[in-house]
């Protein structure tokens, strides 16, 4: 059974198929069908035994790399941080198939947006890897 | 092949105490079938049984029962009333005569673990359904070391159990008996055994399991294939200690020291291959199990009967008749085969008929990097390293390709000529 990560942007990805404002910017009701159709999801996956993990990011990110002998870290939040790929969180399955991943992640963009349309939003698919080989793969 | 365990053999280690979970685990398709048998609903004391293995966990180390059996199958029936106390008469009745009962006869137990088998793997149920309930069922587990085996939270797999058990409900779990429905349980075993493996190392090992399922297979039926695969199981699992060395890292067939392969276990699979070969009735696992035995049979990987190993792929393509659409792992490890045989070009154009079908998947492309290698094109054989790397889905195989592509890449000029040498 192959994991997946259905992972959600704050920006990034192909071209919208529908832009929508942020979500402050919405209605109410639209901000709480939108949140209620996130715990569904999870529900969803948790009754047909597919759920793994479900985790949110806050959008603060903080580049950091190693600076050298005897030097600080270098912390950055650019160069272009408005051009970037942002990852705003993920549900984790374990599923049959790559069809499968395909099939939820459809159905997670299918997510309700502002007036309740749905928001096609674009959901990368990532497959989890193994730390090992299956017992049967010949080395 | 060891002794059915049978009541008699203690459960419990009387010096030290210890809790024999293989026993308890083998007892659990005995009682279950036993419940299934007196008309209990197959849900309801699957639970009842699973609750009783966990008590039984608990209680026996300290309290050990003096017929382990009997003890499981009273704690479950309590189970069962508990959960329907309007019935409480009528099974206070039933077990009454329970308990006066016989032990069942060998072939009744193989006959238990046959029909319980059969429930599991039905052919309606999705294939992760059919592991999940064939190793609580059958093979005795709780759900908890079911859950950490496949490395998903264990109200994941409780949810997975109890789904595949609502879709077998309705009528009472139907005795199926064709040879189709033989091939199903088959394939539920080989899916427990190539699971094995995968990740950091747990408590349960899958493949061990794998391997004590199919043996309890074999002792319930006649089916050639059954004991095929029970013997593939086995000459592969001898090689597992020699695949990885102390770090993690893969080492190839042609590199494994042959001294750390499991002899015993080598010496089984064989003995179990050659009595289902004797029946004449061929069928992939029994092929692919000769294909393992010639390879455990080499003292070196120079000494590997090729010929003979291609001569059993050509038989296992033949199966279907389609093999590049049907089977097309087989048309790629027979083009291994062919290149050891025919040479590397002739190894290459059997795997380029296969770049529609297997384009995508590392193994192909690793296939054609050891091919590349062994015609001596260094450069052709590191670039399709790195590609097989790119798409390889565990950790310990994408590191071994991008070495094997390094290596391929920063060797020198005169290695690729003395490579370029044919083994035959």
């Amino acid at each position: 059974m192959p994991k997946y990560l259905l992972l959600k942007h704050y920006r990034g990805g192909p071209e919208p198929h529908r832009p929508v404002p942020p979500m402050d910017q919405w209605a109410p009701e639209d901000v709480e069908a939108h949140i209620a159709f996130q715990n569904h999801v999870s529900e969803l996956l948790e009754e047909s035994g597919e759920y793994v993990d479900a985790q949110a990011l806050t959008p603060a990110r903080s580049w950091v790399r190693y600076g050298g002998p005897d030097a600080a870290p270098v912390t950055t939040d650019g160069p272009h941080p408005e051009t970037s790929d942002l990852v705003a969180g993920w549900w984790m399955i374990d599923v049959e198939s790559h069809e499968r991943a395909v099939e939820l992640a459809a159905y997670v963009s299918s997510e309700p947006g502002p007036r309740g349309e749905p928001m096609y939003e674009w959901i990368a698919v990532r497959e989890v890897m193994w730390e090992r080989p299956r017992a049967t793969d010949a080395a | 092949m060891g002794a059915p365990p049978s009541d008699r053999r203690g459960v419990i280690d009387e010096p030290t105490r210890r809790l024999d979970e293989g026993a308890l685990r083998a007892l659990v398709p005995r009682v279950l079938a036993g419940l299934v048998r007196r008309g209990e609903d197959f849900d309801a004391a699957e639970d009842a049984l699973q609750e009783a293995l966990l008590e039984a966990l608990r209680v026996w180390p300290e309290h050990p029962p003096r017929e382990p059996r009997a003890w499981l199958q009273t704690v479950a029936t309590r189970r069962l009333v508990d959960a329907r106390r309007s019935e409480v008469a009528r099974l206070r009745r039933e077990e009454a005569t329970y308990d006066a009962e016989p032990r069942p006869a060998a072939t009744e137990e193989g006959d238990d673990t046959l029909f319980l088998l059969f429930c599991c793997c039905h052919p309606d149920l999705a294939p992760a359904s059919q592991v999940a309930l064939t190793l609580r069922a059958v093979g005795g587990l709780t759900t908890r070391e079911i859950a950490d085996a496949f490395y998903v939270p264990e109200a994941t797999m409780a949810q997975r159990i109890s789904r595949a058990k609502r879709a077998l409900a309705g009528p009472p779990a139907r005795r199926l008996d064709q040879p189709g429905d033989l091939a199903v349980v088959l394939r539920v075993l080989y899916l427990v055994y190539t699971a094995g493996h995968i990740g950091p190392p747990t408590r349960l090992d899958l493949a061990a399991e794998a391997i004590r399922l199919a043996r309890q297979l074999t002792l319930a039926t006649e089916e050639p294939e059954a004991r095929g695969l029970l013997a593939l199981m086995l000459l592969n699992h001898a090689r597992l200690p020699a695949r990885l060395d102390s770090d993690g890292r893969i080492v190839t067939l042609d590199r494994q020291d042959r001294g750390l392969w499991d002899t015993r276990e080598i010496a089984e699979g064989v003995r179990v291959l050659q009595s289902a070969l004797a029946v004449q009735r061929p069928g992939r696992y029994q092929i692919e199990a000769a294909i393992a035995a010639l390879h455990d049979d080499a003292a070196s990987a120079e000494e590997t009967d090729w010929p003979q190993i291609l001569a059993w792929y050509d038989d296992l393509v033949a199966l279907t008749d389609d093999p590049v659409g049907q089977d097309p792992a087989a048309v790629l490890g027979r083009a291994v085969a062919v290149g050891h045989v025919l040479g590397a070009a002739a190894g290459l154009r059997e795997t380029d008929r296969l770049g529609e079908v297997l384009g995508e998947r590392h193994r192909w492309h690793a296939v054609r990097g050891h091919l590349h290698e062994l015609g001596g094109d260094l450069p052709a054989a590191a670039a399709a390293y790195a590609d097989a790397a790119r798409r390889a889905a565990n950790i310990a195989e994408r590191d071994h390709l991008v070495r094997q592509a390094a290596r391929a890449r920063a060797a020198e000029p005169s290695t690729s000529s003395r490579l370029a040498e044919r083994p035959h």
